[in-house]
């Protein structure tokens, strides 16, 4: 039996095919969720994928926030449902205040697809339990607004919880405050990454496979010792 | 809204001046259509005529050359649909198809850059997708003028940023192409995209509306004042106005839309709701309605006034050459309409039906209750004027081709060799594309194997078989304005190396022809001679050419651009695991240089970096020698026996082995017999350099013999350096900071 993962596709949605192919790869199911479902059906986890959804009109994210979907899932993952925002999907988590901050121009002003090194530096989300404290992880960056902002308070907040997933490692490629390179919400539920981990699962097609334990840790939280991070700051 | 002219006005008023050449039409085209007709033609029929016949849609100055490819194809099992098509179609085994096509968008680049770029792909991928496949990538060909040139720095950075656009928004990964330099393409810059798509071979489509009464269904974005320049002229020259508006002659690009589209269509498809279908790209409605029309042989009728509109104020010959992007026609059965309809709204596509399938062999169109078209659709799609255009040998050829550049000052100590290898590494055209490159995805979709600065791009098509395409690009200009009919083999010939370095068999060709104005001699004789030695290339390999583009006038008043036919090779990978990279990874592993190497450097990358010179002669073509260099990359790379494959071209051996130490991260040891100078930088045809797998020496060896190929082990790969012994030794630290350095510098 394996663990229903959801991803949902949006008007503009790319690399959907990509995090289904990785839930697969990882031993999980993967569900396809058109962005009009009203209903989660069960789904033990939700992945919203990277590309640009609603043509980024307006804001990256800032459309797809109100899909009819988002409608159960904002609430869904209040209650904990665990979700994982790639890229376009970090900048849709941040947009239904998810998660806190926001995703800019890449410092450059232009798009960036490159490996990059990133470092995992929590460890206790149901996304991220499958890698050792500050392991060194080489994924892709692909984005032209990928450089993660917030104000001083909230990035106080942040650190002092520990809440910063994972920062890029070998030289910040797009102006990210402090190397940001992933978030995760108050719960830990709740994780925005702005890498692609689904674009590293396999070396015939992208950088290695170091991708691959966002994709099982999730689907051993969600099949039996569910996970809640220690730290959670009030 | 002004009244339109119809045709019973038009057969009333036959003395009514015509705007037909501010159209761009002849006295002798016009006079042609109105004896077509047997009457004036209304303006809406002249909008139809002067985009059918332009250059652009007709070929009408590069058909009677064109017919070639087809005249001397070899004999393909594989070729499914081909020259005619939208795009040709290959059949790669285990009932799949590929299609590809590479077209120019090499105008409307100069004069808008970003939009110019952008809607160059969004063109290309409707092609492909109008025959039926799901597209999977593109690629692009790029030239400009000098790299320092203030022009360069506006037009390149906006069409890399517009490719980056479409493209990522659009969800296709880019995954290969070219950039080249030249102060030929300074004014006339050269873009070229091609993209690929993928099918079953039943999903195959055609361009034909069959089957009086089925439905005629336009969808996608609205039609707006876009690309119609000539139809304002039409407009204010008919109706006297002085002050009509002036409208953008580029037309924008949303590649959201497309995406939708793209998607949409793939259901529309599987839903098998689609009896013909075509793209709407240059001229519009025009050629979508005339193509549709003459394929099928039936006739159709078109409610001009049922076409959304964007801008209101369009009239029908303004609808009829609105080149709006993001637009697809559709032929559907009465009985499928309400599905097709559901399909669109569900991926919020507007679709609207505005008209039908005839069976009085007429194209014939409305606007607002009175016809305004009735033509024979053959006589706008088929029948254009055909032109035997001028052809004359330059005067200058000669004498270009008696300057032969072993008089230029060479190269000969260690220290000067070594310099010369780091100054053309540095050169822009050699150098690092990653400032180009790193703005495109080329992983969305997961299934891109080898990218950008590979030899080829590799997709992989079926995960559970590994089946997959390899494919490339390339011109050179400077060797075809040495020679046409060389220079464009030796394209041919590169682009067929670089598939097979990466292991893929190759199967076809496409090719974009860009080249100066018809109209003068010397460029006509550069086409004749580009396109039969193309076309004669093709035989000699054994790979039919499946479809192309040609573009002319890319010149600055009498100058033009150097003839460059730029060629594109698909090949078949059948598992791309075994797919062979360029870069050195295993310290050890012994470099073997496949090929032989003589002293030619006629308009080599050598020349041209360190003298500005080009003349004398292209490297000699050997297409039997290439065919077996082929053989022998394929069936080693199928035998697990290379580690990496590089094919030598620009800047040759030197430069080879700088790119291999480069990707790879190690360096490597190499001897060279004879006068290292030619040996390191010579650019004859037919070479590759590889590592091997440790312990395939021997096997390598007898199977070069076998195909009768020259093999020699030059050294091994490893350490820090690449080392020519007796010559240099440079750290590959140091070959980075000088490749690496270029582009930036420039464009930052």
């Amino acid at each position: 039996m394996t663990a229903r993962v959801g991803v949902i596709t949006f008007p503009g949605s790319l690399d959907d095919v990509d995090a289904a192919r990785a839930v697969a790869r990882a031993g999980g199911t993967p569900v396809p969720v058109w962005h009009g479902e009203t209903d989660l059906c069960g789904l033990a986890a939700v992945i919203l994928p990277g590309g640009f959804s609603y043509g980024d009109y307006l804001r990256c994210g800032a459309i797809a926030r109100f899909a009819p979907v988002l409608a159960e899932l904002i609430p869904a993952a209040r209650d904990g449902l665990p979700v994982l925002g790639i890229c376009n999907g970090f900048q849709i988590l941040c947009e239904a205040h998810l998660l806190p901050g926001a995703l800019t121009r890449n410092a450059g002003l232009r798009f960036i697809n490159r490996a990059v090194r990133v470092r995992v530096e929590d460890t206790r989300t149901p996304w991220t339990r499958d890698y050792a404290q500050d392991q060194e992880i080489t994924v892709v960056l692909k984005s032209g607004e990928g450089a993660y902002v917030a104000d001083h308070a909230t990035l106080a907040r942040l650190t002092a919880g520990g809440r910063v997933v994972a920062r890029y490692a070998g030289g910040n490629p797009n102006g990210s405050v402090g190397d940001i390179a992933g978030v995760r919400s108050e719960a830990g539920n709740v994780v925005g990454l702005m890498p692609h981990p689904e674009h590293a699962i396999d070396p015939l097609t992208g950088p290695g496979t170091d991708g691959l334990g966002f994709f099982t840790s999730v689907l051993r939280s969600v099949t039996g010792d569910v996970l809640v991070p220690d730290g959670a700051d009030g | 809204m002004s009244a339109a002219d119809t045709v019973p006005q038009a057969a009333a008023s036959p003395e009514r001046p015509q705007p037909y050449a501010e159209l761009g039409l002849t006295d002798a085209e016009y006079t042609r259509i109105r004896d077509l007709l047997g009457r004036r033609p209304t303006d809406a029929e002249l909008a139809i005529y002067s985009v059918m016949w332009s250059e652009h849609c007709s070929y009408k100055s590069s058909r009677v050359h064109l017919r070639r490819f087809a005249e001397s194809a070899p004999p393909s099992p594989a070729l499914l649909a081909g020259i005619g098509q939208q795009a040709g179609v290959v059949d790669i085994g285990q009932g799949y198809a590929v299609t590809f096509k590479v077209e120019s968008h090499n105008h409307p680049s100069y004069v808008e850059p970003f939009q110019g770029a952008a809607t160059g792909v969004g063109g290309i991928v409707r092609d492909i997708l109008a025959m039926g496949a799901r597209p999977v990538a593109v690629m692009d060909s790029l030239r400009f003028g000098p790299a320092d040139a203030p022009d360069t720095r506006r037009v390149l950075p906006g069409v890399v940023a517009g490719i980056s656009f479409y493209g990522n928004c659009l969800g296709l990964p880019n995954i290969g192409g070219e950039l080249a330099f030249d102060p030929c393409y300074s004014g006339n810059p050269l873009v070229n995209a091609l993209c690929v798509g993928v099918m079953r071979h039943a999903d195959l489509k055609d361009a034909a509306a069959r089957g009086p009464g089925n439905k005629v269904i336009l969808f996608g974005s609205r039609t707006g004042p876009d690309g119609i320049g000539g139809a304002s002229v039409l407009a204010s020259a008919t109706f006297g106005g002085t002050d009509s508006a002036k409208r953008p002659s580029v037309q924008v690009g949303d590649p959201f839309t497309e995406k939708l589209l793209v998607e949409c269509c793939l259901e529309l498809y599987a839903a098998g709701v689609v009896a013909a279908i075509q793209d709407l790209g240059a001229a519009g409605v025009s050629c979508a309605t005339a193509e549709l029309a003459a394929g099928g042989g039936s006739g159709m009728r078109v409610e001009l006034d049922a076409v959304p509109l964007r801008d209101r104020g369009l009239g029908p010959a303004e609808i009829l050459m609105s080149e709006s992007q993001e637009r697809m026609m559709a032929v559907v059965e009465p009985g499928h309409v309400g599905r097709f309809m559901q399909i669109c709204a569900r991926w919020g596509v507007l679709a609207t039906v505005i008209g039908e399938v005839t069976g009085t062999g007429r194209l014939q169109m409305s606007w607002h209750g009175e016809q305004v078209v009735d033509i024979l659709p053959g006589t706008a799609a088929d029948e254009g004027p055909v032109y035997q255009r001028p052809i004359q040998r330059p005067a200058g050829q000669d004498e270009l081709q008696a300057d032969d550049p072993a008089t230029l000052a060479r190269p000969v100590s260690g220290p000067q060799l070594r310099a010369t290898l780091l100054s053309l590494l540095a050169s822009p055209g050699q150098a690092d594309k990653s400032w180009v490159t790193e703005q495109y995805d080329r992983h969305v979709r997961g299934n891109t194997v080898l990218a950008m600065p590979e030899d080829a791009g590799v997709l992989r098509v079926d995960e559970q078989t590994g089946l997959g395409v390899a494919l490339a690009t390339d011109g050179n200009g400077r060797f075809c304005l040495l020679d046409p009919y060389a220079g464009a083999q030796l394209a041919l010939a590169e682009a067929y190396r670089n598939v097979a370095a990466t292991g893929a068999v190759p199967l076809a060709v496409t090719n974009c022809l860009n080249f100066g104005s018809p109209e003068d001699p010397g460029v006509m004789w550069q086409f004749s001679e580009a396109v039969r030695g193309l076309a004669d290339g093709c035989a000699a390999l054994g790979v039919p050419v499946t479809g192309g583009n040609v573009s002319f006038y890319n010149q600055t008043d009498a100058v033009p651009i150097h003839p460059t036919p730029v060629v594109g090779v698909l090949g078949v990978h059948a598992d791309v695991a075994r797919r062979v990279p360029i870069g050195f990874s295993t310290a050890g592993a012994s470099i073997v240089l496949l090929g032989r190497t003589g002293a030619e450097f006629g308009g080599s990358a050598w020349a041209h970096v360190a003298h500005g010179h080009i003349g004398g002669r292209p490297p000699a073509v050997d297409l039997a020698a290439e065919r077996a260099l082929a053989a022998v990359l394929t069936e080693a790379a199928a035998a697990g026996l290379l580690d990496a494959a590089h094919d030598l071209s620009d800047g040759g051996l030197a430069v080879a082995l700088a790119e291999s130490c480069l990707a790879g991260g190690l360096g490597g040891q190499v001897s060279v017999p004879g006068d290292p100078f030619t040996e390191l930088f010579s650019e004859s045809a037919g070479r590759a350099v590889l590592a091997l797998r440790p312990g395939s020496e021997q096997a390598l060896a007898r199977l070069a013999a076998g195909h009768g190929v020259t093999a020699q082990v030059l050294g091994a790969v490893g350490g820090t350096s690449l080392v020519v012994t007796g010559a240099f030794d440079i750290p590959v630290g140091e070959l980075r900071a000088a490749h690496r350095g270029t582009l930036p510098a420039l464009f930052d």
